[in-house]
């Protein structure tokens, strides 16, 4: 049974999967954008994403939420594009396209016949410097962008939690900030500040080419010159420079309720450390930690003392996804029986920890977590375009193709003493954010 | 900026679609199981999907949602394995298993490593053919489900839907949840699992697809061994229903901010000469790919959503079109009145030319990059299987999509779009619309 990832986080894919594709190449044009090419000759198709290294996380204050409002508008018209044009034109070349923004990227993409290729990069230069934004195109893709956050957020009781819980875990860091944008911030958003966003942070110098599928590397550079290599670097992309968080001195504590909660659960995360370049080993470790302690609903060491030894819980779950450009999450999560309550099942969920700090790390079971680290370099092959997507991704998180071709060695070199001493440090309540989320009507009895 | 750019954008609409480049071998287990395999070598592994039809729908009436706890428990301990060292068992071999069950089928989605293949298939077959079921094992995963009902309970999606569906099927199985309701769930037993595992996982209604690095041969030994010692028969199938619903709307209060819209009424049979003339209508009407006339209309146009779109359903005892979105409270209702007036309007005119044409490109395109991967390309070979489709359609479909003509479109919208059968199912608390009866 699976149902819980979904309802309550996000999928994480615990290995973050970029792993040994076939052939991977990689090199950058004279304007400064980046190319990495990843051949899979099985069918004759490509993915074509353009990725820049600019997200959410890169708002000026109060304009919460642009990062994301310009990806959709950059569907509009361009200098040489018609609104809704280059979709159209996909969808005519039997393609798909979308979008999608995060903390650290925003990214673009199509997945069409590899013949077309050279119209996908001809549609994608044509915006990444030729945006002409309209007054009309405005208020209408604000009221899509609001509904959106209708649709996502307001209407979904543990999302509010979440934006809530991260709001707490970072002091001062834009990470805290919900990329869809605080709903009064996003309904304020205006032509001038997506313009200024756009004309900030776009551009063949911020930006990565990644291409997979039926391709050779050579005609992609030929391609890539033609149509972004004459696009000029723009003056006013600087290296991105983020706010340093103060120390943390205070764990912070949630209470959340909501009529709409059918299932209250605790959950807790941890400031914690991410993948920097060259350095990816106390990364590699907690990704191993989270795979031991809440990684399988049956063998995970939560599991046998939260689910099976005790039934304490229905679901148990700890995360951690060190790709990003600045410090990361360490996460917990127990959602009790029935029968059980919050305050039990977090003091459950402590006393599991506490145990495993002493019990330590099970060999056996370290054991079968990097056999399937090994596989997933196969499996991983099979999905040319998640491989790309976690090029663009790592790409865009302050990480190189080196560090992504050596993550799946680094993480079968960690030991079991690595990840116990990465257990300690990242579990200082100090950084920690514990919530509870509970159903209206058990206010009461919880205050 | 210009740049050399409407001389290329023309030549490359114009380009032939691509083929689908899959060559299927039907293969004959010796023990006379079928199943559909396509070689592909380069990549160590191989996917394997298995369907049994019936699925959920077998649940005994007073036993709702048996069908979908034993699925949660198939690989919950088998043979001398209980749930953690039959886990151990996969995880080392870095095999996974997916397990799910919906109305028409209960499917197994299986890939496993080359290097150890028999290990792997050993314990599915163990899962398939001997499951434990243990009593701790059916408490945990039944408290699981349970947890799952509750969360459904306030979800305004789920609403909807269950809402719809009630109104639609009368007393078929479609009526009410697979997952059954907290009381159907508290009852069970195991011997209801033992009876649902019994009742589903037989040899009568199995289809089979297979991707990655395999022989026809080997493939045949692995399917009696996987499959050989089920049972012959299963329960009986249940028959056919049709949807009924009058026009209107159909409002359920809840306290959220954001109204989901649920719509739609009768749909066209998979196998009607008409299916594909329907197909291609709805695609320009509410498909992805190119801008739908609703999305065009309701988010483009207005922004009154984020998404909508509408989908021709063939389960397989009914057939539906529904569509879907969600607006807020206090501007529902005009995005209710837009899609009323599409419904309308395609019912009454049709498409146009370039509409046709373009869904043509998209669809004859778009169709032969379904086929990436081991995964996907097993999981489309047993759904051709089930709706009984031979190898050949993936050479022919196109050529169906092109055939359709604008007298083709014109004929079936008056059947796939009918006003005065329209109805809206609204979760929300909508302002300016209230239940129609």
């Amino acid at each position: 049974m699976r149902r819980f990832k979904a309802a309550i986080l996000p999928l994480f894919i615990v290995f973050a999967a970029p792993l040994g594709a076939a052939e991977v190449t990689d090199f950058t044009l004279e304007n400064g954008m980046e190319v990495v090419v990843l051949e899979d000759h099985r069918a004759p198709a490509v993915v074509h994403m353009v990725w820049y290294r600019v997200g959410a996380a890169d708002e000026p204050p109060g304009k919460s939420g642009i990062a994301h409002f310009l990806e959709h508008l950059m569907f509009k018209a361009t200098d040489e594009l018609e609104p809704g044009e280059l979709s159209d034109t996909v969808a005519r070349n039997g393609g798909s396209d979308n979008a999608f923004t995060a903390y650290d990227y925003t990214a673009y993409f199509q997945r069409v016949a590899a013949d077309r290729l050279e119209l996908m990069m001809q549609m994608e230069a044509s915006r990444m410097d030729g945006l002409r934004l309209v007054p009309e195109d405005i208020a209408t893709e604000r009221d899509v962008v609001i509904e959106e956050r209708n649709q996502r957020t307001e209407n979904d009781p543990g999302a509010l939690f979440g934006e809530q819980r991260r709001a707490a875990q970072f002091l001062s860091h834009p990470y805290g900030t919900p990329i869809i944008g605080w709903k009064h911030e996003a309904e304020a958003l205006t032509l001038e500040d997506a313009q200024k966003f756009y004309e900030r942070h776009y551009g063949p110098n911020n930006a990565i080419l990644v291409v997979a599928g039926d391709v050779a590397p050579d005609e992609v550079r030929r391609l890539a010159e033609t149509y972004y290599g004459v696009i000029p670097p723009n003056p006013n992309v600087l290296p991105r420079n983020r706010v340093v968080e103060p120390p943390h001195l205070a764990e912070r504590r949630l209470l959340y309720a909501d009529a709409r909660v059918g299932q209250p659960y605790v959950i807790r995360t941890y400031l914690a450390p991410e993948r920097d370049a060259g350095s990816q080993e106390e990364a590699a470790a907690l990704t191993l930690l989270a795979e031991l302690l809440g990684g399988s609903g049956t063998t995970s060491y939560f599991a046998e003392k939260l689910q099976f030894d005790t039934q304490t819980a229905v679901y148990t779950s700890a995360f951690y996804s060190g790709r990003a450009l600045d410090d990361a999450n360490f996460g917990l999560v127990i959602v009790p029986t029935d029968d059980v309550s919050l305050e039990d099942a977090e003091a459950a969920l402590d006393d599991a920890v506490a145990a495993f700090m002493k019990d330590g790390v099970d060999s056996a079971n370290l054991e079968r977590i990097k056999m399937q680290i090994l596989a997933s370099e196969i499996y991983a092959q099979d999905n040319i375009g998640s491989l790309a997507r976690a090029y663009g991704a790592a790409l865009t998180s302050g990480l190189t193709v080196e560090d992504v071709d050596a993550w799946p060695d680094i993480l079968a070199s960690i030991s079991e003493e690595a990840i116990m001493e990465a257990a300690e440090r990242v579990f200082d309540r100090k950084n920690a954010v514990t919530g509870w989320l509970m159903r209206e009507d058990a206010k009461e009895v919880t205050q | 900026m210009i740049r050399l750019w409407l001389v290329f954008a023309l030549t490359m609409i114009t380009a032939a679609p691509l083929r689908a480049a899959v060559d299927i071998q039907e293969v004959m287990s010796p023990g006379g199981i079928n199943a559909w395999l396509v070689e592909e070598h380069s990549i160590p592994f191989v996917a394997l999907e298995i369907r049994f039809k019936g699925g959920a729908s077998l649940d005994p009436k007073d036993k709702r949602g048996a069908i979908n706890l034993m699925t949660g428990l198939i690989e919950e301990g088998a043979g001398d394995m209980d749930a953690r060292a039959f886990a151990e068992a996969r995880d080392a071999l870095a095999a996974s298993f997916d397990f799910d069950v919906w109305d028409d089928a209960l499917s197994v989605s299986a890939r496993f490593l080359t290097e150890n293949r028999a290990e792997a298939v050993a314990l599915l077959r163990a899962a398939l053919v001997n499951p434990r079921f243990d009593q701790d094992a059916v408490d945990r995963v039944r408290g699981q489900v349970l947890s799952g009902i509750r969360s459904d309970a306030t979800d305004p999606n789920t609403i909807a839907n269950r809402t719809f569906d009630a109104m639609l099927y009368g007393d078929h199985p479609y009526a009410t949840s697979r997952d059954g309701t907290l009381e159907s769930v508290n009852a069970l037993t195991r011997d209801d699992i033992v009876a649902a595992h019994r009742a589903v996982l037989t040899r009568d209604r199995i289809h089979v697809g297979a991707s990655g690095d395999i022989s026809a041969d080997e493939l045949g030994a692995i399917l009696d061994d996987l499959l050989g010692d089920l049972p012959a028969e299963g329960a009986p199938l249940p028959g056919d229903v049709v949807p009924r619903v009058a026009g209107g709307v159909t409002v359920v209060p809840f306290e959220t901010p954001q109204s989901v819209a649920l719509f739609g009424h009768e749909g066209i049979p998979r196998d009607d000469e008409d299916f594909f003339p329907a197909f291609v209508a709805n695609q320009v009407f509410g498909g992805n790919g190119r801008q739908s006339r609703l999305s065009l209309e309701v988010r483009e146009e207005r922004g009154l959503t984020y998404s909508v779109g509408s989908v021709l359903v063939n389960y397989d005892y009914a057939d539906m079109v529904l569509g879907q979105f969600a607006s807020a409270n206090d501007r529902v209702a005009a995005a209710i009145d837009v899609v009323k007036d599409e419904w309308a309007r395609i019912a009454a005119e049709g498409v146009s030319e370039t509409e046709l044409e373009e869904v043509k490109t998209y669809l004859t395109g778009a169709y032969p990059l379904r086929f990436d991967g081991n995964g996907p390309i097993a999981r489309i070979m047993v759904g051709m299987q089930t709706i009984g489709l031979t190898p050949d359609y993936i050479t022919t479909r196109n050529d169906q999509v092109n055939a359709v003509t604008l007298e083709d479109v014109r004929r079936v919208v008056k059947r796939i779009y009918q006003p005065e059968n329209l109805h809206f199912v609204v979760v929300g608390q909508p302002e300016g619309l209230e239940s129609t009866n």
